[in-house]
């Protein structure tokens, strides 16, 4: 049974670094690939990986250099692309200092009082 | 109650959250309802079924190795196993591939598989439910 | 309407998202679904009697049914004399049977 899932996303670069991306960005997107029907909110700190222009590059321990920093805005672009729907809790946003011009151009805010009926669009929430 | 399939989400690796503990607790409910399991362990969780896990003495306890007794997730996750069979029901423990190569960690317990997000997906949409335990 | 398990193992006092949280599951249960928050690890800490728990009393006021995992209230020294009103202790069990009866379930 094709299902509607909501990939809800709150932990913010936990191990971005490390893994060059952030995990539930990269999974959505594999699974997408893979013939899901699958949608994204960022709420909380992961409203930021909304933010143009991040910058993580330049690490380097001893001679060993980061060839491939992690491009969170970039990665949200692709998803877009690829026909998900990207949400972010506007109240987040706004806390956080974040403007609309701030941010990848795609993404859709919801404002915190019309997440339940964001939530109840899906036949799952999957809450990472 | 009618058995039901379960697919359960991990990323933490052993010893590092709680959750760790709570996912084995509900697995294991869900196990002794007669539904079945399906794991699909992500990130760090994939270090859970590692086999070479190995007890140790604890010299602030005062307990040598035999005494403390250390809990290794691979024995936990074994048990569940164990009892799913004896129930005649599943429990499958699926690694993220990707996640296994960047920490080394391929050698499993038996009966441990290795998948992709393809995989997950597939298992989400066969399945009657899904929980979904993040890492933070 | 649909039926939701939100699962909560964060101590609000540690981070506001808890409170985001409950909102999210008092705005479900205003738009008329059937919702439990099940409080476990140190999601408990509210269950103990103290300010705290008025976000617990708000949740219930608002039509959610407040449980409490068993095992996290007992390691954490938690009895009933010490109880929240308005929460019951429950076992893992009942995640399992609410998931059975199709509830979706959140992990927070």
């Amino acid at each position: 049974m094709a299902r509607k899932v909501l990939q809800v996303l709150e932990t913010a670069y936990r191990c971005t670094v490390q893994e060059q991306d952030d995990p539930v960005v990269w999974i959505t997107a594999m699974m997408k690939n893979a013939g899901g029907d699958l949608s994204l909110l960022l709420r909380g700190p992961a409203v930021n990986y909304a933010v143009n222009g991040q910058d993580a590059s330049g690490l380097a321990f001893g001679e060993k250099k980061q060839n491939q920093p992690p491009r969170l805005d970039e990665d949200l672009g692709r998803l877009l692309a690829k026909g998900v729907e990207v949400y972010f809790v506007q109240e987040d946003a706004s806390e956080r200092g974040l403007e609309p011009k701030d941010l990848v151009k795609g993404v859709r805010p919801v404002d915190r009082r019309a997440l339940p009926q964001l939530l109840a669009r899906f036949d799952q929430v999957w809450h990472w | 109650m009618a058995r039901k399939s379960f697919v359960f989400v991990v990323m933490d690796p052993p010893y590092e959250s709680a959750r760790s503990v709570s996912a084995y607790r509900l697995m294991d409910a869900a196990v002794r309802k007669g539904h079945d399991v399906f794991v699909f362990a992500y990130e760090g969780g994939v270090s859970q079924p590692f086999a070479k896990q190995a007890q140790h003495p604890n010299s602030v306890h005062g307990r040598d190795t035999t005494q403390e007794d250390h809990p290794l997730p691979k024995d936990w996750i074994a048990a569940l196993q164990a009892e799913a069979k004896k129930r005649g029901t599943r429990f499958q423990w699926m690694n993220c591939g990707l996640c296994v190569d960047e920490r080394g960690v391929a050698e499993t317990i038996p009966d441990v598989v290795r998948g992709s997000p393809a995989e997950l997906w597939k298992a989400a949409e066969a399945a009657d439910n899904i929980l979904v335990m993040g890492a933070s | 309407m649909a039926k939701w398990i939100l699962i909560e193992s964060r101590d609000p006092l540690q981070t506001r998202d808890v409170e985001r949280q409950f909102e999210l599951a008092a705005g479900l249960a205003r738009e008329g679904h059937q919702v439990t928050v099940f409080l476990i690890q140190n999601g408990v800490f509210p269950a103990r009697r103290s300010a705290t728990s008025a976000l617990l009393e708000i949740l219930s006021k608002s039509g959610v049914q407040v449980l409490a995992d068993d095992f996290s209230l007992r390691e954490r020294g938690i009895d009933g004399d010490h109880l929240a009103p308005g929460v019951q202790p429950a076992g893992v069990d009942v995640v399992i049977d609410r998931m059975a009866d199709g509830a979706k379930a959140l992990w927070h």
